[in-house]
């Protein structure tokens, strides 16, 4: 098991501020993962649990005040593209048309004339024929996020990291993209790391669930999702992790629940 | 069904009719122009009608005036045809049928009240036909400056542009340039390029680089400080996406930051246009030996008002002219914010 280890997350630390005028936030505080080839794994907490910040290490778009991270053997230092990074939104360009868009991975890494062949097949496995010539701003929220997915899928990564990607979409769109995002991995067989703060959301996609909990921002738990691949939201299992998650948090929350609310 | 068809048929008929009417109108009052010109008596004396000869042709000022009408009516009948194809040029159209009726019924009474009665004061105002008239006087003359303005203009704005635009992207991009740059760029903004005119004059070795280079201060201020305004505002995201694409700085600056700024650098080509078109014409004015700016002040001395009209007609159909190829290479670029900003 220990050989398929892609990513190495070791003893992370990140603070903010701690100057004079801010008071230090520990944004992390000693966390570890490490994530195998071809999972996928949720990670998820309230918001401020430094989950995006810890998506954003292993992107490379922050560093950590301690720590290492790396990819296989070698260690992040900045943003590459082996580690694509879907944004919760507005990372499309809003002055390029889908398929551009798409061209855009390719183009940032020079590899445009070589590989532009590629670009009708990342348009039919995220489902955007037709909408090649619309730019963003044309088409709904849950196709821009498809089309940033195809967009960093296009550079064969070996890890995809979506922060939040489902955030601001509608509930129906929102499972739309979840199916749509299981499938791509059954046939890519890519490692994916999400953060979300939906339970349900976590459950239905990942093989493991990480468990954050926040002030400082750490791992409480990590938790191994034993169900087959096609998932039931209504099944009894299904039910009962949801339920364990959720248990979690209200273990984790430092004041106890009120019995009702007026 | 067939009382239907013939329903639709007889709707698309009264359509028709209506849209015609808006052919006429459009065109009727040039034609009416064209009657009193013709019709009217030239009753004011003193009004000299001089016949001048080209090749084989000969003309007199009213001629040319009734040709500019008949070439005016003409137009707009056939732009109404090329029109009717399309539902969004047709309705332009007709919109602004009312408003080509009301130019030719002006442009009558302008006549009559500038040429045949001559109420107006002389030579302050002349009728059409008499600004018609430096056009036969002295064609070529006229040719030449504003072949020497146009000339001016391109070199000058096209370089306003780039530096404009260079300067923008600088001092966006590198905070240090920022800190130096841009308080120079606010103070030496806000003086009008003419301002610059003796030293320019003095320091540069011909009156026609001097006036490139006030028009490209002019330009150069608004350009500069909205493209910078543009680049700073680029969402991080975008960056941050472009950096796990793989993208590099270069990459990051035109392919991302310019390209987000552009709708903020056309506004700033925009009002460096208007900017330029006035620092050209004052350039002019003050120390060019040729421009249309420079035909008004050499006609003012003579008392040639109509020369001075017959170069604010050159000026305006000129400015227009490269204000609207502007707003199409504009909405060309822009095409992708089609429906995203009215």
């Amino acid at each position: 098991m220990k050989n398929d280890v892609i990513l190495t997350v070791k003893n992370i630390y990140r603070t903010y501020g701690g100057n004079d005028e801010e008071k230090e936030v520990e944004a992390l505080r000693n966390v570890n993962l490490e994530v195998r080839k071809g999972e996928f794994i949720s990670i998820i907490g309230a918001s401020g649990c430094g989950k995006t910040t810890l998506l954003r290490l292993i992107a490379g778009l922050d560093k950590p005040a301690s720590g290492t991270v790396s990819l296989g053997d070698t260690p992040i230092t900045g943003p590459d593209p082996k580690r694509g990074y879907v944004f919760q939104q507005g990372g499309l360009f809003s002055w390029l048309t889908v398929e551009q868009n798409i061209a855009a991975g390719l183009k940032a890494r020079g590899v445009y004339g070589k590989e532009k062949d590629k670009i009708p097949h990342f348009i039919e496995l995220t489902g955007l024929q037709g909408f090649e010539k619309a730019y963003p701003h044309q088409i709904s929220g849950g196709m821009a996020q498809r089309v940033a997915i195809a967009r960093s899928l296009i550079n064969d990564p070996e890890i995809l990291l979506l922060d939040e990607p489902m955030g601001a979409l509608d509930s129906f769109t929102r499972a739309d993209l979840q199916d749509k995002l299981l499938e791509i991995q059954r046939n890519s067989g890519i490692t994916m790391i999400l953060v979300t703060h939906d339970v349900d959301e976590a459950v239905y996609l990942s093989d493991r669930i990480v468990i954050m909990t926040p002030r400082p921002g750490k791992i409480a738990e990590i938790l191994d999702v034993n169900l087959s691949k096609k998932r039931n939201r209504a099944s009894e299992n299904f039910i009962e992790y949801r339920n364990r998650i959720l248990d979690r948090f209200h273990l984790a929350s430092l004041e106890p629940e009120p019995e009702y609310y007026i | 069904m067939e009382a239907v068809a013939e329903t639709s048929e007889k709707a698309v008929f009264i359509a028709n009719r209506k849209y015609t009417g808006h052919l006429f109108l459009s065109a009727g009052g040039f034609v009416v122009a064209i009657l009193v010109n013709r019709l009217f008596a030239q009753v004011a004396e003193g009004v000299v009608i001089k016949d001048y000869q080209f090749g084989r042709l000969v003309f007199n000022m009213n001629d040319l005036y009734d040709l500019l009408l008949i070439a005016l009516a003409v137009g707009y009948i056939i732009s109404g045809f090329l029109s009717y194809a399309d539902k969004n040029a047709r309705a332009a159209y007709i919109k602004k049928a009312k408003f080509r009726f009301a130019c030719g019924i002006a442009l009558a009474l302008w006549d009559v009240t500038g040429t045949k009665l001559q109420i107006l004061p002389q030579p302050f105002f002349p009728g059409p036909a008499g600004i018609a008239e430096a056009f036969l006087e002295e064609p070529e003359y006229i040719f030449t400056n504003t072949l020497y303005s146009l000339r001016l203009y391109v070199a000058g704005f096209s370089l306003g542009v780039l530096f404009g635009i260079g300067t923008g992207v600088l001092i966006g991009w590198f905070p240090k340039i920022s800190y130096w740059v841009t308080p120079v760029l606010n103070i030496t903004g806000v003086i009008p390029a003419v301002a610059w005119m003796p030293f320019a004059l003095t320091l540069l070795p011909t009156p026609f680089t001097a006036a490139v280079f006030l028009i490209i201060i002019c330009a150069w201020f608004p350009i500069a400080s909205l493209t910078a305004q543009g680049i700073m505002s680029t969402p991080k995201v975008m960056f941050e996406a472009a950096k796990t694409l793989g993208a590099d700085t270069k990459y990051q600056i035109f392919r991302v930051a310019i390209p987000y700024a552009m709708p903020h650098i056309f506004t700033g080509i925009g009002t460096a246009n208007a900017f330029a078109f006035t620092t050209l014409v004052m350039a002019e004015m003050m120390g060019q030996p040729g421009g249309l700016g420079y035909y008004i002040n050499a006609s003012k001395v003579w008392s040639a008002y109509y020369k001075v009209f017959a170069s604010i007609v050159v000026m305006a159909v000129l400015f227009s002219l490269i204000s609207k190829g502007i707003s199409i290479i504009r909405n060309r670029v822009l095409r992708w914010q089609k429906g995203l900003v009215v």
